[in-house]
C-alpha cells in the first residue's frame, strides 16, 4: 500500500513539477514586453549600456581637465597582455622638490582583454571602464590610445 | 443532411470521372496518383517551411528573445532563405560510409512520413486513401522512419550516429506502444478503425468531451509519447547536441540533411494531426452535444450552424496547430531526459496507467457512461 502511494505522489509530484515549468515558459510567450533583445543597429541613438558594463578603459577629467593619475605605473605592472604604457616625467616643483607626473598613458586596446585589473588595483581610482563598444576602425593605429588629455594635470587631493 | 458547401467528394468525383472517360485506366490511374503527389509534395514543403519558422518564433518568444526578423516582414523568409542555403551546399562524400545505405535512409524517412500523412482526412472528402484500418495504418507506417534513423547510424561510421540511432531505436520501440495504447482506448470508444468514420462519429462532440476521463487521460500520453516518437525534446536523445554532436545525421550534409530535418517536422505534424483527428474531431467543427442542445435550447442549434461555415479546412488546421503548439511549449520548457529516465517514464508509468486507462474505458463504453 505505501508503496502505491509513493507511487502516485512521485506521479502528481511530477506532473505538477513541469507545470510549473510551462507556467513560467507560457507567461513569457504571452507578454513579449519582457523581450530583452536589443534591436542594435535601429536603437543606436537611445542605447544605453548599463552601469558595469566593460567597454574601454579611460581615464575621468573633470571640469579643470585634471585627472588623478599620478603615474605610479601599477596598471602598468599588473596588465596581464602589456596593453597599458605609463611615461612619466619629473617636474621641480616651486619649493625645490622634484615630483613624478603623468606625461602620456598610452593604451592598447587592440592588446586589451578587458579583465579589469588595471582598475581594480588602481589606488587613485583614476582610470574606469566606459561605455562604448564600438571598436571597429580602419587602421590598427588608431587602437592605441592616448588617456590623458593634452594639457591635463594631477588633481590635487583635498586635506580634510 | 443539407447540402454542404464545403463537401469536396463531388469535385474529385468529377475529376475522377472526367480521366476516367477520356483515358485508358491504367493512365488515368497514374494521372490522379501524380496529381495527388505533387498535392502532397507542395503542402509537404509549404508545411514543413512554416513549422520551422514557426518553431523559431515560439522558442524566441519563450526565450525572451525577439526570434528572426531581418528576412521579409517579420522574418517570414528566413525560412526559404535558409532553404535555399540547404540546396546550394556541398553534399560531403563519406569515404568510409557504407554508400547505399547512407544515401537510402533519407529517403526511408522521408517516404514513411509521406506515407502516414495520406491517410490523414483534411476535410470531407479530402483524403487521400481512406483505409478501414486508418489508426492501425498510420501506426505501422510512421514507425517506419526509426529504420532510416537506424540505418543512418550504422551506415555514417560514426560511433556518435551509432550511439544517437540505437537511442532513437529504443525509445520508439518502447513509446510505440503508448501510441499505441492510447489509440487503442479511442478506439473502443469509437467502435471503427477507419479514420473518416472516427471523425463522423464526433460530430455530437469531440471524443476528448463525449469520452471525459479516460479519454483526456488518452490524449495526454499520446502527447507525450508522440513528442517521444519524433524525437523531438525532451525526447531528443537520438541527436542530443551536447553528447552526440547531431546524433544519428552527424554525418549529413546538405539536401540530406534537409530531407532529415524536414522529416523530423512532419512526424510532428502528423503526430498532431492523428491527435486532432482521433480526439479533437478532425475536419470536424465544435458542435454542442445533444445534452447542451437539451440545456441551451435554440441557441445551441444556431450556435451548430454558425461554427459550420468555418472550413473544415481550418478546423483542422487550427486544431493541428494547437497541438503542435503543445509539442513546441514541452520541446522549450523541459530539460531532456537521461536514458534511464526515458525509460522508466514509459515502463513505470505510461504503460501501467495506459492499461489501466483501456480498461476504464471499457467498463465506460460497456456501461454506456459516455456522453
Amino acid at each position: 500500500m505505501n508503496a502505491i502511494i509513493e507511487y502516485l505522489k512521485e506521479l502528481f509530484g511530477g506532473i505538477k513539477t513541469l507545470l510549473t515549468g510551462m507556467k513560467v515558459t507560457g507567461y513569457y510567450f504571452v507578454h513579449p514586453k519582457e523581450i530583452t533583445t536589443q534591436q542594435y543597429p535601429e536603437n543606436r541613438k537611445t542605447l544605453k549600456m548599463f552601469d558595469r558594463f566593460k567597454g574601454e578603459v579611460s581615464m575621468p577629467h573633470d571640469e579643470n581637465n585634471q585627472h588623478k593619475c599620478t603615474a605610479c605605473s601599477i596598471c602598468e605592472i599588473n596588465c596581464p597582455n602589456g596593453s597599458i604604457e605609463v611615461i612619466s616625467r619629473q617636474v621641480e616643483k616651486e619649493d625645490g622638490k622634484k615630483k613624478k607626473e603623468l606625461d602620456t598613458y598610452i593604451y592598447k586596446l587592440s592588446m586589451c582583454t578587458f579583465c579589469g585589473i588595471c582598475i581594480k588595483v588602481c589606488p587613485q581610482d583614476a582610470i574606469v571602464f566606459s561605455q562604448g563598444f564600438e571598436h571597429a576602425v580602419y587602421n590598427k593605429e588608431k587602437l592605441i590610445k592616448t588617456l590623458n588629455k593634452p594639457g591635463s594635470s594631477l588633481k590635487e587631493k583635498v586635506k580634510e | 443532411m443539407a447540402f454542404n458547401i464545403y463537401d469536396f467528394t463531388s469535385f474529385n468525383q468529377s475529376i475522377d470521372k472526367l480521366l476516367y472517360d477520356n483515358l485508358p485506366p491504367f493512365w488515368a490511374l497514374i494521372i490522379e496518383m501524380t496529381l495527388i503527389g505533387v498535392a502532397f509534395l507542395l503542402f509537404y514543403a509549404l508545411v514543413g517551411l512554416f513549422l520551422v519558422y514557426a518553431e523559431r518564433k515560439v522558442c524566441a518568444f519563450i526565450q525572451n528573445r525577439v526570434g528572426p526578423n531581418r528576412v521579409g516582414p517579420y522574418g517570414i523568409f528566413q525560412t526559404f532563405a535558409d532553404f535555399i542555403k540547404l540546396l546550394m551546399k556541398e553534399i560531403i562524400h563519406i569515404r568510409k560510409a557504407d554508400q547505399f545505405l547512407f544515401n537510402l535512409a533519407p529517403f526511408i524517412v522521408i517516404i514513411a512520413s509521406f506515407m502516414a500523412i495520406a491517410a490523414i482526412p483534411f476535410g470531407l472528402g479530402l483524403h487521400a486513401i481512406d483505409f478501414n484500418i486508418g489508426v492501425f495504418y498510420v501506426m505501422a507506417v510512421s514507425s517506419l522512419g526509426v529504420i532510416g534513423i537506424l540505418l543512418a547510424g550504422w551506415s555514417s561510421n560514426n560511433k556518435y550516429s551509432l550511439i544517437g540511432a540505437m537511442r532513437s531505436g529504443a525509445q520508439i520501440v518502447s513509446y510505440e506502444l503508448s501510441v499505441g495504447m492510447s489509440l487503442v482506448t479511442i478506439v473502443i470508444l469509437a467502435g471503427t478503425m477507419q479514420l473518416s468514420e472516427i471523425v463522423e462519429a464526433q460530430r455530437n462532440g469531440w471524443f476528448i468531451f463525449t469520452g471525459h476521463i479516460p479519454a483526456i487521460i488518452a490524449f495526454l500520453i499520446f502527447i507525450i509519447a508522440g513528442t517521444a516518437e519524433t524525437n523531438r525534446g525532451p525526447f531528443d536523445l537520438a541527436e542530443a547536441e551536447s553528447e552526440l554532436t547531431a546524433g544519428f545525421h552527424t554525418e549529413y550534409s546538405g539536401i540530406k540533411f534537409a530531407f532529415f530535418f524536414l522529416a523530423e517536422y512532419m512526424n510532428m505534424f502528423i503526430v498532431a494531426s492523428i491527435a486532432a483527428t482521433v480526439f479533437l474531431g478532425g475536419w470536424m467543427p465544435l458542435h454542442l452535444g445533444p445534452l447542451l442542445t437539451d440545456l441551451l435550447g435554440n441557441w445551441s442549434l444556431k450556435f451548430n450552424t454558425g461554427v459550420d461555415f468555418i472550413p473544415p479546412f481550418f478546423w483542422y488546421m487550427g486544431k493541428t496547430l494547437l497541438v503542435i503548439f503543445l509539442m513546441m511549449w514541452f520541446k522549450w520548457t523541459f530539460p531532456r531526459l537521461r536514458i534511464d529516465q526515458l525509460l522508466k517514464l514509459e515502463w513505470k508509468y505510461l504503460l501501467p496507467i495506459n492499461l489501466f486507462n483501456i480498461i476504464l474505458m471499457a467498463l465506460i463504453v460497456l456501461m454506456g457512461w459516455h456522453f
